[in-house]
């Protein structure tokens, strides 16, 4: 099963390649993967997707715990949360195919953040879900390049 | 006070009452050695290879139960660390090895002697640091010796510029404590879960203790014993929980795992209900995962949380020190009544009928086992035996019991070859009196040879028993039992005369190749109190390790001598190390 893992590391050079290390050494797998510093800056935040079986993450989060430099480590996935991830798509706009083209964005929630003669480059953000179904629904062909930010997420609780 | 940050560096080491270091310069770590070189209370151990510096520091944290140091300079240096820096992790060793690094201006550069040493260390320390600005100096080696010694222990690398052991600052003083928000290791002991142990215990007709290396670095001896005196439960250790509780009481079954006793295991497999303690189920304890402990409810007392439904899953986990924990447990079983467990005992007294570490002698050959039986006799048992890797470090742990923590110093979990004799070393430091035995292999005592001299500059007496059977004897039998006979590279030829060896180095050597010349050699041997002797002697050849659980079998699947001469190992076995 997918799961949503967020941490608080401490704001160290070499935190992040502790984390990433960890999971190549342990042959645990990365969907995706997040940093970015907090408000507090001597912490970064940090997500992780990772999937496996119940074992497995509960190995992945203790291992993390273990890690001097982490702060905090939740599995999101096991608490009420929400979820986001922003992605940038560049599509070939053949005029043929504009209507077309234009109701995926309508149905996808995309913006349109930059148009030229024969390109679009479409913002859209969403659960991971969203952004999936808006790359499958525009046609493979017409997708000139795509980056994606990765998932970040919070708990929606006040305090966990 | 004005100090550069060599000396500031040496002023931390006092304070935390460091007495040895084990070390070897270079160019990155010369401020380092100047302000030794002005220190006269702390003892530097000059070795001749970095790797023996570690395992010197090594051996030395294991008996002394103190945080071992070791300082190696850049580069090459580092890496020459590395193996007795993964050999002390995989075995939760408190150390600190400090190391140089380049000046901060031409991190990155490629300069001369420079390698990632964070990078290169990072999956085999428990935790590392990179230090540019003496500033930082004082702080991160106080934060260094308390992640090294506290939790569950393990190395900290600290990699120290050439620049910050050069600038001067106006050093106030080594920290008095450090507050770590992200590392709280000592967790109180959950009385929750000690209810529902104790609810299993009550009701266990087949209990077992499965005592591991956390007995033993959680010095713990007194209350294992309590606890299992107080239960009346049968106990096995493993290789590394050796000595935590005594070899020769009645109530331990011995070693369990691949060369376990048949005893241990088979009452493993037949156990409903068993008391893991400080111990980390790996590989060669289990066994096949998918036949260990069918019955058994699991009780797991750990440190560490990360220990716990790792390979096996645990119905109480207990997480904490292994003293709290056990003193948890008795406090709580004193108004309780135990099942009657007189069946359970005469089963396991039918499967110690068995013998298992009975072996065949042959005449006018020496077997490894009465090599260990005699140096056992001729110790009384008080000996330190460290030990290299192979067969013979699995004879020296069946046939020498050990009745006392801290004195069976191996490297359990990574297997090191040469961890022996550099270890020999350190645990001669540590307890000076103690009589300190290296066992080793005509293959393994090649790979740390070089440290027979520091032991001679350094006056550290120890005796290298040396069961020379030729073979890297080890995978021989591997290959006997799994590769139809096939001795790849198993066979060494030119091996050296071991007699004239230790004699070049200045040393006593003794070759044994009769019978009846092996009791008296290590009478010898022992004698010589301030004199390293090796003693070479001639074993069997063709002589393996039993009992054995074959790669990919179960407990009661075992292997005994004499009755199974010839292991056969399944396709998935064969997959497995
Ligand atoms: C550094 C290292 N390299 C390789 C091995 C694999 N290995 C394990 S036991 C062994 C043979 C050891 O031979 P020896 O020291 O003569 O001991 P014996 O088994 O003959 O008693 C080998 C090569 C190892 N454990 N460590
Ligand atoms: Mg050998």
């Amino acid at each position: 099963m997918r799961h949503i893992i967020s941490l608080q590391l401490e704001n160290e050079s070499g935190a992040l390649s502790r984390v990433a290390g960890l999971f190549s050494a342990r042959g645990f797998n990365i969907e995706s993967l997040t940093v970015a510093p907090t408000n507090d800056e001597t912490l970064s935040r940090m997500t992780i997707v990772s999937i496996g079986d119940d074992g497995i993450i509960e190995q992945i989060v203790k291992q993390l715990d273990k890690l001097i430099d982490v702060v905090t480590v939740t599995n999101l996935t096991a608490t009420e949360h929400i979820e986001r991830e922003l992605a940038l798509v560049k599509i070939d706009v053949n005029p043929n195919f504009r209507a077309e083209i234009d109701k995926h964005i309508d149905e996808h929630g995309g913006k349109i953040v930059d148009a030229s003669e024969d390109t679009y480059t479409v913002e859209v953000v969403g659960k991971s879900q969203r952004v999936s179904d808006f790359l499958e629904a525009i046609d493979a062909l017409k997708i000139l390049e795509v980056s994606r930010t990765g998932v970040t997420g919070v708990c929606q609780k006040r305090e966990y | 006070m004005k100090l550069n940050g060599a000396q500031i560096l040496v002023n931390c080491l006092q304070n935390e009452g460091v007495e040895h270091i084990f070390g070897y310069p270079g160019g990155a770590v010369l401020h380092i050695y100047d302000a030794l070189d002005a220190c006269d209370n702390i003892a530097h151990i000059l070795v001749r290879h970095e790797q023996g510096a570690v395992h010197g520091a090594d051996g030395y944290a294991r008996v002394s139960g103190k945080c071992g140091v070791a300082l190696v300079t850049s580069g090459p240096g580092l890496t020459n660390a590395v193996t007795g820096i993964a050999t002390a992790h995989m075995d939760s060793i408190p150390m600190v090895v400090i190391s140089g690094q380049v000046s901060s201006a031409v991190i990155g550069n490629d300069a001369f002697q420079e390698v990632d040493a964070v990078g290169i260390t990072r999956s085999c320390v428990k935790h590392n640091f990179l230090v540019k600005d003496t500033n930082d100096l004082a702080n991160i080696v106080k934060k260094a010796f308390h992640i090294a010694t506290t939790g569950r222990p393990g190395p900290v690398l600290i990699d120290i510029t050439k620049d910050t052991t050069i600038t001067e600052i106006e050093f106030d003083g080594y920290p008095k404590s450090i507050n770590m928000r992200s590392y709280q290791p000592e967790t109180k002991v959950d009385a929750g879960q000690i209810d529902k142990a104790v609810a299993l215990i009550t009701q266990a007709k087949k209990p077992i203790i499965y005592s591991g290396g956390g007995s033993v670095i959680g010095n713990a001896s007194e209350m294992l014993r309590s606890f299992t005196r107080h239960t009346n439960f049968p106990i096995t250790q493993t290789l590394m929980g050796l000595g935590a509780y005594p070899a020769t009481d009645s109530q331990s079954l011995g070693m369990l795992g691949m060369h376990g006793t048949y005893e241990a295991n088979m009452a493993m497999h037949d156990s409903d209900c068993i008391i893991a303690v400080g111990a980390r189920f790996d590989d060669r304890i289990t066994g096949n995962l998918d036949k260990f402990c069918p019955y058994a409810k699991i009780i797991h007392i750990d440190i560490d949380p990360s220990s716990v439904g790792k390979t096996v899953g645990v119905d109480v986990a207990i997480i904490g020190q292994v003293n709290d924990a056990l003193n948890a447990l008795i406090q709580a079983l004193k108004d309780k009544k135990l099942v009657n467990i007189d069946a359970w005992w005469k089963q396991i007294e039918q499967w110690r009928g068995v013998d298992s570490m009975a072996y065949q002698t042959k005449s006018g050959v020496i077997k490894p086992q009465s090599v260990i039986e005699a140096l056992y006799e001729v110790t009384q048992g008080e000996a330190i035996v460290t030990s290299d890797v192979g067969q013979h470090q699995m004879w020296a742990a069946q046939y020498y019991p050990f009745d006392k923590p801290r004195r069976w110093i191996n490297s359990g979990g990574l297997g090191t070859m040469g961890f022996g004799l550099p270890a020999a070393m350190g645990a001669k430091l540590a307890d000076p009196k103690a009589d300190v035995a290296c066992v080793t292999g005509e293959g393994s005592i090649q790979m740390m040879l070089q440290e027979l001299s520091t032991m001679l500059q350094y006056d550290t007496p120890v005796k290298i028993i040396n069961l020379n059977n030729g073979y890297l004897g080890m995978v021989r039998q591997w290959q006997e039992f799994f590769y139809e006979k096939r001795y790849a590279m198993s066979y060494m030829d030119a091996l050296p005369d071991f007699v004239k060896l230790a004699e070049s180095y200045g040393h006593i050597g003794i070759k044994v190749e009769k019978e009846q010349d092996l009791k008296p050699a290590l009478i010898e041997a022992f004698k010589q109190k301030d004199r390293t002797v090796f003693v070479d002697i001639l074993t069997d050849p063709s002589e393996n390790v039993f009992p054995m659980i074959p790669s990919g079998a179960g407990h009661h699947e075992m292997l005994l001598a004499g009755r199974d001469e010839m292991a056969s190992v399944n396709d998935e076995g064969l997959h497995l190390v």
